[in-house]
């Protein structure tokens, strides 16, 4: 090619842009809308009686029994068992799941041991063991934190020990280098290298424990929001029912608010 | 204190990495180790200060290390090493941690290693908000503070462009002219082997065997003058067409899997 100057004569057309689409750019206030128009969607099918309020209740009054749940108490007292239940139960599955996990990562032995036990009881779906639970601990509390103890367990092995697999060899060659003590290699470098695995283990197994929550307590509890869902289907009280599940979707939404609060403030050096 | 690799050779299983290496690091020095890539460069750094055990073979220290050095053998890394969890200065203060230590010791050698590369006002700043330069500095910083008898480099420029590779050099060199830490440093790069180097060995293909070592006799400070230039380009053709050849080879090679 030469380096001829352009000829003035010769016609010109600017290059078509073909970069366009493909990059999803936040759009606030959209969802809130899309939200909003639903909910009066439904509100208005229901008031011009094109569903029937035996079948689908209308928002306005999930909200009124809601209201009226909490007036008169019944929603503190489903609540509180439920929320003690799913606590106690997450709280001694992660406690022990963080130590197995931990023991797997670290030594060879625990690991050899532990892999094929934990890829035989892991895939039990673990609400089939509450009958035995129930025979083994009661009818009462202990056999349901135990059901979700056991749900929220083995997620948390795994997540741990692969988030130390993933912890990078050569931070770890580097504290060796600087003779740093085993205790201070898992402490500095082994720790806060798995943390981010380990944090997002916690979301899957806070949402087991809500399953296993609701599970086992429409089996066999007296009080409970899974109990009062389970109590107001019986009884076609539609509108309870949906307030029962509304509580189950504001308790998941605020675990996972608050798990993203501990992920800030843990995590804030990524 | 002298460093004596004796007879040493490596293997990975079948792969035979290194073999019969028999190399002295002498007090002040810096030593190059330069050769194509997979030769075992790296693996020759990882035994000399211990994080390797060899298949065969010893390395020996002759005499003491200083009395305030914490960690004789101290590697500065290719890809840094920092833990990103950690500020600059928390990075640089994590080998003084374990040793007992006064709070006001630690932090006068943190401030002391910080002030020497650079580092003071990025004392603060996470690794991710640094650029590649400015987290070798710590890298570097950090391999100070426990004051090393000998500084293993593990090509630690590579993973920097070329400018801040010059920058960075330019730098290191500044520094170890006033404290003449005695260093073996690891690189494939031929040009800061000989602006950097007071002998170069040459390794071979794998498995890696000692095939030159040359001694520069230019003092580091000079080797920027027009006088030097000649006799070091001089050098640099004659270490190329030693290493071209290895290299030539070692690009061409399968590696049985």
């Amino acid at each position: 090619m030469s380096a001829a100057p352009p000829d003035a004569a010769m016609p010109s057309r600017e290059v078509a842009f073909r970069g366009g689409g493909f990059v999803l750019a936040p759009r606030r206030g959209v969802a809130a809308l899309a939200f909003v128009a639903l909910i009066a969607l439904w509100e208005i099918a229901v008031r011009f009686g094109w569903i029937s309020p035996i079948f689908l209740p209308s928002p306005s009054s999930v909200v009124a029994a809601l209201n009226e749940l909490a007036a008169n108490g019944t929603l503190w007292l489903h609540l509180g068992q439920s929320l003690f239940r799913i606590f106690a139960g997450w709280t001694i599955g992660t406690v022990a799941g963080l130590g197995v996990g931990f023991a797997m990562g670290i030594w060879s032995v625990s690991r050899a041991i532990g892999l094929p036990a934990v890829s035989a009881l892991f895939p039990i779906p673990k609400i089939a063991l509450l009958p035995l639970l129930i025979l083994w601990l009661g009818i009462g509390e202990p056999s349901k934190v135990a059901t979700i103890a056991l749900g929220v367990f083995f997620p948390t092995v795994i997540a741990t020990f692969s988030a130390i697999d993933n912890v990078p060899r050569n931070l770890i060659r580097m504290g060796q280098s600087f003779n740093l003590p085993a205790p201070s290699i898992l402490r500095k470098i082994v720790l806060p290298g798995a943390l981010p695995g380990m944090l997002a283990g916690f979301r899957i197994t806070a949402s087991i424990a809500l399953i296993l929550l609701v599970a086992a307590e429409m089996i066999g509890a007296e009080h409970g929001i899974g109990a009062f869902i389970l109590a107001a289907g019986n009884l076609m009280q539609t509108d309870q029912l949906l307030a029962g599940v509304t509580m189950l979707s504001v308790l998941g939404l605020a675990i996972g608010a608050m798990l993203t609060r501990i992920e800030r403030r843990l995590l804030r050096w990524r | 204190m002298e460093l004596v690799i004796a007879g040493v050779g490596h293997r990975y299983g079948e792969l035979a990495a290194l073999e019969a290496i028999d190399l002295t690091v002498r007090e002040g020095e810096i030593l190059a180790l330069i050769g194509p890539s997979g030769c075992g460069k790296s693996t020759l750094l990882g035994i000399m200060g211990g994080i390797l055990r060899p298949s065969a073979g010893r390395v020996l220290v002759r005499g003491d290390p200083p009395g305030d050095s914490l960690n004789p053998f101290t590697y500065v890394f290719q890809d840094f090493a920092l833990l990103p969890w950690r500020t600059v200065e928390g990075n640089v203060a994590l080998p003084l941690e374990h040793h007992g230590l006064s709070a006001a010791e630690r932090a006068q050698r943190t401030n002391d290693a910080l002030a020497r590369t650079g580092l003071a006002e990025f004392r603060h700043a996470y690794p991710k908000q640094l650029s590649g330069g400015m987290r070798q500095r710590v890298g570097i910083a950090r391999a100070l503070v426990v004051r090393p008898a000998l500084l293993l480099m593990d090509e630690p420029l590579s993973a920097l462009d070329a400018q801040t590779r010059e920058l960075l050099m330019e730098d290191f060199l500044a520094l170890w002219l006033r404290e003449r830490v005695t260093a073996v440093y690891v690189t494939h790069n031929l040009s800061e082997a000989l602006r950097l180097a007071d002998r170069v060995a040459i390794l071979s293909r794998r498995p890696g065997r000692l095939r030159e070592l040359v001694a520069i006799d230019i003092p580091q400070a000079e080797r920027t003058s027009l006088a030097a230039q000649a006799g070091l380009a001089h050098l640099h053709d004659q270490l190329w067409r030693l290493i071209k050849e290895e290299a030539q080879v070692a690009e061409r090679e399968v590696v049985a899997a």
